[in-house]
């Protein structure tokens, strides 16, 4: 299972995609992995703020990841 | 029949937007274009480059259009977003909407920019001649 990072969570990771496998512990809600994220990569703390995309649709804090969601790291957009 | 048109492309074309919003009972076409800004706090842009999360910001560029069509009495509704490289007074979006009279399209336009700001998953990287910086990405 992997997540999508886009922009600066790209840069942060150093990739364009992670693998949940890589985590400490697996995180099972979207608040999970953000704590997740910012224990493994301490930058997406100090970012303005950061959410999730499940299945392309942003997610709440306590949606819960199954495996064949699509998951993506948003953070702050800046289009127009 | 309400026609919108939600698109991500390379490059915006502008002279194709007056013929998407023209409709015979709208008395008003209202349009916005963002364009490259040379100097960010006196500072130089070399260029601008634009990333989406596709599949996500049409999603996201479609519920714009869909909620100003339910706010506002629209004849058509149009949302375009470039990505890629762009240099210093090129277009890199442009929404607009044509009404029978301009209020509902002057109101719907400032809507359609400024939720397609706050909400749709398009990130922009601004480069200058020493640095680059992911925009709004720091407090």
């Amino acid at each position: 299972m992997e997540v999508l990072l886009f922009g600066i969570a790209k840069d942060i990771v150093g990739a364009s995609v992670l693998a949940m496998e890589s985590f400490e512990k697996r995180p099972d809600t979207v608040k999970e992995l953000k704590q997740e994220l910012e224990r493994s990569f301490p930058d997406f703390g100090k970012l303005s703020s950061l959410a999730i995309a499940v299945n392309s649709e942003y997610a709440e804090e306590g949606t819960q990841l199954r495996s064949g969601d699509e998951i993506a790291i948003i953070p702050p957009v800046s289009g127009g | 029949m309400k026609e919108m048109n939600v698109e991500i492309v390379p490059q915006i074309e502008l002279g194709k937007v007056y013929e998407t919003l023209s409709h015979p009972e709208s008395g008003g076409i209202c349009v916005f274009v963002g364009t490259v800004r040379e100097f960010t706090k006196g500072e130089q842009v070399v260029s601008l480059e634009f990333e989406a999360y596709e599949q996500m910001a049409l999603k996201e560029m479609q519920k714009i259009a869909d909620t100003a069509s339910e706010k506002w009495k629209l004849d058509r509704v149009l949302l375009q977003h470039a990505v890629g490289v762009k240099s210093v007074a090129e277009p890199v979006v442009v929404v607009g909407a044509s009404s029978a009279h301009r209020e509902a399209c002057f109101a719907a336009c400032r809507f359609l920019i400024d939720t397609l700001k706050e909400k749709v998953p398009i990130w922009k990287k601004e480069f200058f001649k020493n640095k680059s910086v992911w925009v709004s990405a720091h407090p």
